[in-house]
């Protein structure tokens, strides 16, 4: 097919790429404070251990069980001898895989479904929204241990490859399969108001299949509602994979917070306080940052909270 | 009214029809066979039979459509879809696989220290978070408010279980203020003093959501014209933020609170494990430990019955609190 200029090209640009979105955000000290400790942690679950002088999380040496904290080892050593740093260090990369693997995914159903549902309308509008309904009504934690329980350790065949879900494997499944249902519905929403735009019907009416009006011409006016969700799901996600793990449903042979949030709990009996404050210093740092920093990008990408000082 | 009610009951028919569908794909078709599980290894192979007849995973998953071509009824209805909604619908959830209790009567029994834990904590909560919320918006840019604001932030990030943790271990177990953990067996006082630290754990870590929310509302409602119109006519602050500016925020108020409702039935899920409170959180989590999936199955279920009901009950109120809401 020959390529057309479709008018909706030169159509009002989406809100992300307005030139003062950035500025405004990099001109809250908050937003750049909380930006590069995002950063930080993204660095460290990306670097892991290796070359600073940290040593391996799996190095056991029972000599050295339950150490306080001390140079050699800052946050102190486990029942196994293992440094509890570089626990903390790997159980930042279980956590942020796992939101951002149950982000992605949840962005790309509920993305997808909301335009469907939202620019088609009809039976297909009825059955998304039958089946977010359904999702909607189940308690949220009571929906993902059910998810998680069932997928956890079962293998399932795709064309012929056999996939194993084991550990965090199925703990991001079971968030990404049941966390698009809030984005869904607003991404619904919104393109219900903006489906008549003129934009939409120029696109239209130069012959544009219905997809290409969806994801060429509707997908990047809906980016902001995209972007803040998936902001902000992150920290419900880092949370929910906590607590998933804390009950056995998640990581299993690799360090999580929540396994050592569930281990400090024997711990603390004799003493040993320093596993549980590692992981919890954690899981704030990256939760406080993620939730200042989704509140700036809010502020500065919603037109209606613009001007208004909050 | 009463035929507004029955148009929204008739609503929530498809979403009921949806959730025993979704447990029917979650635990009978993505599930598996759990016989092999269920049995252990030195099963034998007749034994595995009766338990799978038993259970009813011997039958096919879904109908045949010939059969009902052929015009056989009882065999076409024989499957373990049907078998699978009719019994969500008429509440049958069948025994546990752990206690061999009828599932039912475990809900049941778990209801009254579910709620006791959970209903003062929502109660004292909704009291404080709209209170704390008014406050702050009422002096909105002041010290108090920006440095409440804050609090609540690093109240939302701190993690739930190791906020637990530490209070149990400190309030409970160094200073010796509460009970560590456990329930009465009769219902009486020793329920106040059992979950004391749970509500108040709860209460904490509800706070920091819960007065951000509310205070971002009322802050919303405060700056609307007839908010200005009632502070020009000289009425006092008390009176702005009483009589107009809560009054027309009830119904963003409402839509959370009734909506946590159906989760106060079942309990807090993480404050139950560790107190030790016999409440649906607790069985939740103990069946999750021994894949017990059939009561699994039945909460997920009646999870959604109580929230569907809370859904009515928040259209009811909104006619109640709004007078330009009328049930049609």
């Amino acid at each position: 097919m020959k390529r057309i200029a479709v008018p909706g090209r030169a159509s009002p640009p989406p809100p992300a790429a307005e030139p003062g979105v950035w500025r405004r955000l990099g001109r809250s000290p908050a937003a750049r404070i909380s930006l590069a400790v995002i950063v930080f942690y993204l660095l460290l679950a990306a670097w892991g251990c290796s070359g600073w002088e940290l040593p391996d999380w799996r190095t056991v040496n029972y000599a050295r069980a339950y150490q306080g904290p001390s140079p050699a080892h800052p946050f102190g050593t486990d029942i196994h001898g293992r440094d509890v740093l570089a626990k903390t260090v790997i159980g930042a990369r279980t956590a942020l895989t796992v939101a951002f693997l149950a982000s992605v995914l949840a962005v790309a159903i509920g993305l997808i479904l909301g335009l469907l549902a939202g620019y088609l309308g009809g039976a297909v509008d009825g059955i998304i929204t039958w089946v977010y309904s359904t999702l909607e009504s189940v308690p949220y934690y009571l929906l993902i241990l059910a998810f998680a329980f069932v997928l956890q350790d079962r293998s399932i065949n795709l064309w012929g490859m056999e996939f194993r879900l084991e550990g965090i494997n199925a703990v991001y499944l079971a968030l990404g399969l049941t966390g698009w249902v809030g984005l869904c519905r607003l991404i619904r929403g919104e393109v219900i108001k903006r489906r008549e735009g003129e934009y939409v019907l120029a696109a239209r009416s130069l012959g544009a299949s219905p997809l290409r009006v969806m994801f060429r011409h509707l997908a990047p006016n809906v980016l902001h509602v995209v972007i803040v969700t998936f902001t902000l799901g992150f920290v419900s996600y880092i949370h929910a994979e906590v607590v998933l793990s804390f009950l056995g449903l998640g990581a299993k042979e690799v360090p999580s917070w929540g396994v050592m949030i569930d281990e400090s709990k024997l711990e603390l009996a004799r003493g040993v306080w320093w596993q549980l404050l590692a992981a919890s210093l954690a899981i704030f740092g990256i939760s406080l940052a993620l939730h200042v920093f989704g509140d700036a990008l809010r502020d500065a990408l919603d037109p209606r909270t613009r001007g208004t000082k909050r | 009214m009463r035929r507004f009610l029955v148009k929204r009951l008739l609503y929530c028919i498809p979403v009921l029809f949806g959730i025993s569908l979704l447990t029917f794909l979650l635990f009978r078709v993505v599930g598996g066979d759990p016989v092999d599980r269920l049995a252990g290894k030195y099963a034998r192979a007749e034994q595995k039979e009766q338990l799978r007849e038993q259970l009813g995973f011997n039958l096919p998953l879904w109908p045949r459509p010939e059969l009902l071509l052929a015009g056989d009824l009882g065999n076409f209805a024989d499957n373990q879809l049907f078998h699978h909604l009719f019994d969500t619908f008429t509440f049958r959830f069948g025994r546990s696989q752990q206690y061999h209790r009828r599932i039912s009567a475990m809900i049941l029994s778990g209801l009254v220290p579910s709620l006791s834990l959970t209903l003062p904590a929502f109660l004292l909560g909704l009291f404080l978070q709209t209170a704390l919320a008014l406050l702050s918006a009422s002096r909105r840019g002041s010290r108090f408010d920006r440095l409440l604001t804050l609090a609540c932030l690093v109240g939302m990030s701190f993690p739930f279980l190791a906020l637990i943790i530490f209070g149990q271990s400190l309030l409970a177990g160094r200073f010796g203020w509460f009970p560590i953990l456990g329930f009465p067996e009769k219902f009486g006082l020793g329920v106040l003093t059992h979950t004391a630290l749970p509500v108040l754990l709860g209460l904490v870590a509800g706070l920091g959501g819960g007065v951000r929310f509310y205070r971002t509302i009322l802050i919303e409602e405060a700056e609307s014209d007839y908010v200005r119109t009632a502070r020009a006519k000289g009425l006092k602050e008390s009176r702005v933020l009483f009589g107009h500016v809560l009054k027309n925020a009830m119904i963003p108020i409402i839509t959370r609170t009734v909506v946590v409702i159906p989760f106060l039935f079942l309990g807090s899920l993480l404050l139950e494990r560790f107190f030790s409170i016999p409440g649906l959180g607790y069985m939740l989590v103990d069946a999750v430990n021994s894949s017990d999936w059939p009561v699994i199955n039945a909460l997920t279920f009646v999870g959604a019955v109580f929230y569907l009901g809370a859904v009515v009950l928040t259209d009811v109120l909104y006619a109640l609190v709004d007078p330009r809401v009328s049930l049609k």
